[in-house]
């Protein structure tokens, strides 16, 4: 279904066409408006967590990405105010866990790098925590380094509604916040993930990565090495957007 | 850390499990009765409840990991929670929880070495008329002392178990000081609930008596009563006292207007705010009036189910609360057969597990369905798709007994009490620095300085009025009123004299939110931490400036992008005092410029450790 030319919305003075039920996140990206974000993945359920999708609508705060999209409404997205606070967001997962881009092999690949790019970051402003978090190696394929995690839930999410094995799971709770594992021992290894899972393969940061592949894709050659994030999703999002409604 | 040596037998796990559905939603409660037999959730129980509650060890750890009343680790045979509230801090708190570690030889959040006891700090207990608190091994102790520690300690070493300690530890008082229209005389079990049918027509409840076999949601004069009712509720004019005041009515009308086979009624006495506790006395001795209303609402929008969700503080209630239950049901006013009409209507008992969240309605739901109190997306509202995704009413405790007077006595009644847009009348939990701390039922619209008249805290600096998420009130506004039109409120009035410290205040409150964030979302994750860490470093003598720029800028993030209630209002207090009471801020600044907070010497402590040197060279 194409979006109902007499539906729209103003996002920041312009008009944006939507299909009923449309959030303001994807109506935003279909038609080529990026909005910054980290914990979504236009292809699993919205979560709003990550808060970068931020956006003024009719003068109060919404997450986009889970703000159903209503014609007339006034929404603001690319404020001086807004990124600035996405940019603390931004710095805010930067010094939570510990990550080194230089020595990272997501560098490159990372969402969180690259949004930090986007947004102009300099630095990560904030005391760093250095927390101590569990590195888990176990398993012969996946590797997953909480050190670099930023409890976005999508792996939690999409093994539960995509592999359907639950594999992933929040516990402890605020600061203390980690990804457990479904296993006896708690590790990979004997839990019933594969190489194949889908919940593996979407981590936007290098959380759960895989093993044997280091530097197949050399530096320079990678997504963001050679497209900006905005560019590359918003890319993406039309993609998916034609095979899916033509 | 005290470790066991062997694997304990999991008999009682199998017995807990046996009294619960294969339902993952008993998750909680099951963990709960583990907690309690085991004081811990041993790893060889989370295999067998995951089997039985059909759900991964995953979630049940991630479900353990949430609660601060569940433990992963064994916490010791006694374990005594002092509640860490600024009330409970003003009467001593600190000093006391020292003294018990003293007297026991065991370190603040350590298990003893022979696995007797361990003492921790929880939020607020709910007790600050009569603090310093703290629950061992789930109950409520008031008015701790040296005294009363020396006896714990003394209790505990010689194993002494926990229905053989004298009562008087364990006496909690209502302190109720002074009733309005709402509270000035006892509650009738039946008469609401009567007077709601009654409205169908004089003889309604008669007539449905008669009528053996009548489905009630087809009943005219049924319906003509639940409608009536309803009206009544708008008359009313009666907004939900848990402190957003969303106006009652509505939120019943929209639940049994949706098309649902089923819809809930839940009771919220979750009452984590800290300095709240008229929840704690209602449920005590207005109980009838609370379940009344419930059924009331049960009634009026067709449901069948509802819950009172309570927070575990309250435990020592528990037998008190089935005992009235069960009493409903012999007669009639709970049950298949309500007073004889065929209405169903029957209330369950769920406990919290210790997480302020689970207040937050949604979370509250979550928590209900046994999983960590994780706040929902924005929609739908619970109302429309709560508990189980079914249209869902919940209210507050006060709420619900607001509603079963109104039915008893009708909206306008109701509505002739209060202001023009605050009906009727409020309890106010009276504490901290006033000569008669308790709870106060006042018309809505009553001044801050006529109650600290009335309870004698005339010579207040400030009054922090709906908790730490609430405002910080000077001197200069004691003038202001309490009503949804100038001070909203969920009741909380904590008071603080002349003599204090306003920045201990504004400490306590900062390492709360911390404590409470649930980590769903980055702004409140992150951000309480980082405001606590500054607060803290503000607090150790090395605040600058900058500091003050940073909290300033990290609040407004926190009220623009958090996810929920929580992380929105977790920088009020902050914000207040650096509006109210900058000078408490600035006498603390070393320079005017910047300080850092990072200490060289204290970094380099780690590589000492790892290189086992601590000579002077070693040092800076």
């Amino acid at each position: 279904m194409s979006p109902d030319p007499r539906k729209t919305f103003r996002l920041d003075g312009r008009e944006i066409p939507f299909r009923e039920g449309q959030s303001v996140f994807d109506a935003a990206m279909a038609a080529g408006v990026y909005i910054p974000h980290l914990c979504h993945n236009p292809d699993f359920e919205p979560h709003s967590s990550c808060r970068l999708c931020t956006v003024i609508v009719n003068g109060r705060p919404f997450a986009s990405c889970t703000q159903p999209a209503v014609a007339g409404q006034d929404v603001k997205s690319d404020t001086p105010e807004l990124n600035e606070m996405r940019r603390s967001l931004t710095e805010m997962l930067l010094v939570e866990g510990n990550h080194y881009c230089p020595a990272c092999e997501k560098s490159g690949s990372c969402r969180l790098q690259a949004t930090a790019y986007a947004l102009g970051l300099q630095d990560t402003h904030f005391p760093q925590f250095f927390p101590h978090r569990d590195v888990d190696a176990s398993h012969p394929d996946i590797i997953l380094d909480r050190d670099r995690c930023i409890l976005c839930g999508l792996c939690v999410r999409i093994s539960r509604t995509v592999d359907r094995k639950n594999v992933f799971a929040m516990t402890g709770r605020g600061i203390a916040t980690t990804i457990v594992v479904d296993s006896p021992s708690g590790l990979l290894a004997d839990s019933r993930v594969s190489r194949d899972d889908e919940s593996v393969k979407h981590c936007p940061v290098g959380a759960l990565m895989m093993k044997g592949e280091a530097f197949k894709i050399p530096i320079g050659e990678r997504p963001y090495d050679k497209a900006l994030i905005s560019e590359d999703s918003v890319a993406q999002f039309q993609a998916r957007e034609a095979a899916a409604h033509g | 850390m005290w470790r066991e040596e062997a694997p304990p037998a999991l008999d009682a796990v199998h017995e807990i499990l046996g009294s619960h559905e294969r339902d993952p939603g008993e998750l909680l409660q099951v963990l709960i009765k583990v907690q309690h037999c085991y004081h811990y959730v041993p790893d060889g129980a989370v295999a067998l409840i995951a089997e039985h509650l059909r759900v991964t060890r995953a979630h049940v750890r991630g479900v353990t990991g949430f609660y601060s009343f569940l433990s992963d680790h064994y916490l010791g045979e006694y374990v005594v929670y002092c509640s860490d509230n600024i009330t409970d801090r003003m009467q001593g708190s600190t000093g006391l929880a020292t003294y018990l570690c003293n007297r026991l030889n065991v370190k603040l959040g350590d298990t003893r070495a022979d696995g007797r006891v361990s003492v921790h700090y929880t939020s607020c207990t709910g007790l600050c008329d009569q603090g310093p608190a703290a629950l061992v091994n789930g109950l409520a102790v008031t008015r701790l002392t040296r005294l009363r520690m020396d006896l714990i300690a003394e209790l505990i070493n010689k194993r002494a178990p926990l229905g053989t300690w004298p009562s008087e530890l364990f006496l909690v008082e209502d302190n109720f000081r002074r009733s309005d229209v709402m509270f000035r005389r006892s509650f009738e079990p039946g008469a609401a609930l009567q007077a709601a049918m009654r409205r169908g027509g004089d003889d309604t409840l008669r007539d449905i008596q008669h009528e053996e076999a009548v489905d009630p949601s087809s009943g005219h004069a049924w319906r003509r009563g639940a409608d009536e009712t309803l009206k009544e509720l708008y008359r009313s004019d009666l907004r939900g006292r848990g402190g957003a005041g969303f106006k009652a009515a509505i939120k019943w009308e929209t639940c049994r207007d949706i098309s649902a086979p089923e819809r809930y009624v839940v009771c919220n006495a979750d009452e984590g705010e800290p300095g709240t506790f008229k929840d704690r006395v209602l449920l005590t001795t207005y109980t009838d009036m609370v379940f009344e209303g419930m059924t009331v609402c049960g009634y009026v929008v067709g449901a069948t189910r509802g819950i009172l969700y309570i927070r575990q503080e309250y435990w020592y209630l528990k037998s008190h609360l089935e005992e009235v239950i069960a009493r409903r049901r012999d007669a009639n006013l709970l049950g298949r057969n309500i007073l004889g009409t065929g209405f169903a209507f029957d209330i369950d008992i769920h406990w919290g597990a210790g997480a302020y969240i689970a207040g937050m309605e949604t979370a509250l739901i979550e928590s209900i369905e046994g999983r960590r109190a994780k706040p929902r997306k924005r929609w739908p509202l619970p109302v429309v798709a709560g508990l189980n995704r079914r249209p869902t009413v919940v209210n507050n405790v006060e709420t619900f007994a607001a509603a079963a007077m109104i039915a008893l006595k009708g909206g306008a009644w109701f509505a002739g009490h209060g202001t023009a847009h605050s009906a009727g009348t409020k309890l106010f939990c009276v504490s901290g620095d006033c000569e008669r701390p308790g709870i106060y039922e006042y018309p809505f619209g009553v001044s801050v300085r006529e109650v600290l008249r009335d309870c004698g805290g005339l010579d207040a600096q400030a009054v922090q009025v709906s908790g730490p998420s609430g405002v910080t009130i000077t001197r200069i506004e004691f003038d202001r009123n309490l009503a949804f039109e100038d001070l909203s409120t969920v009741g909380t009035f904590m008071i603080f004299g002349p003599q204090r410290d306003l920045f201990d205040v504004v400490c306590n409150f900062t390492h709360f939110f911390r404590h409470e964030s649930c980590g769903l979302c980055t702004p409140c994750r992150v951000g309480t931490s980082l405001l606590a860490n500054l607060v803290d470093k503000v607090a150790a003598g090395k605040g600058s400036p900058m500091d003050i720029a940073e909290v300033e800028r990290i609040s407004q993030l926190l009220k623009t992008t958090a996810h929920c209630g929580l992380g929105q209002t977790a920088p009020n207090h902050l914000i207040d005092s650096l509006l109210k009471f900058r000078a408490e801020w600035d006498k603390r600044m070393v320079t005017t410029d910047f300080v850092p907070a990072f200490d060289l010497d204290a970094a380099l402590h780690e590589a000492r450790q790892l290189t086992g040197r601590d000579d002077a060279l070693a040092h800076l």
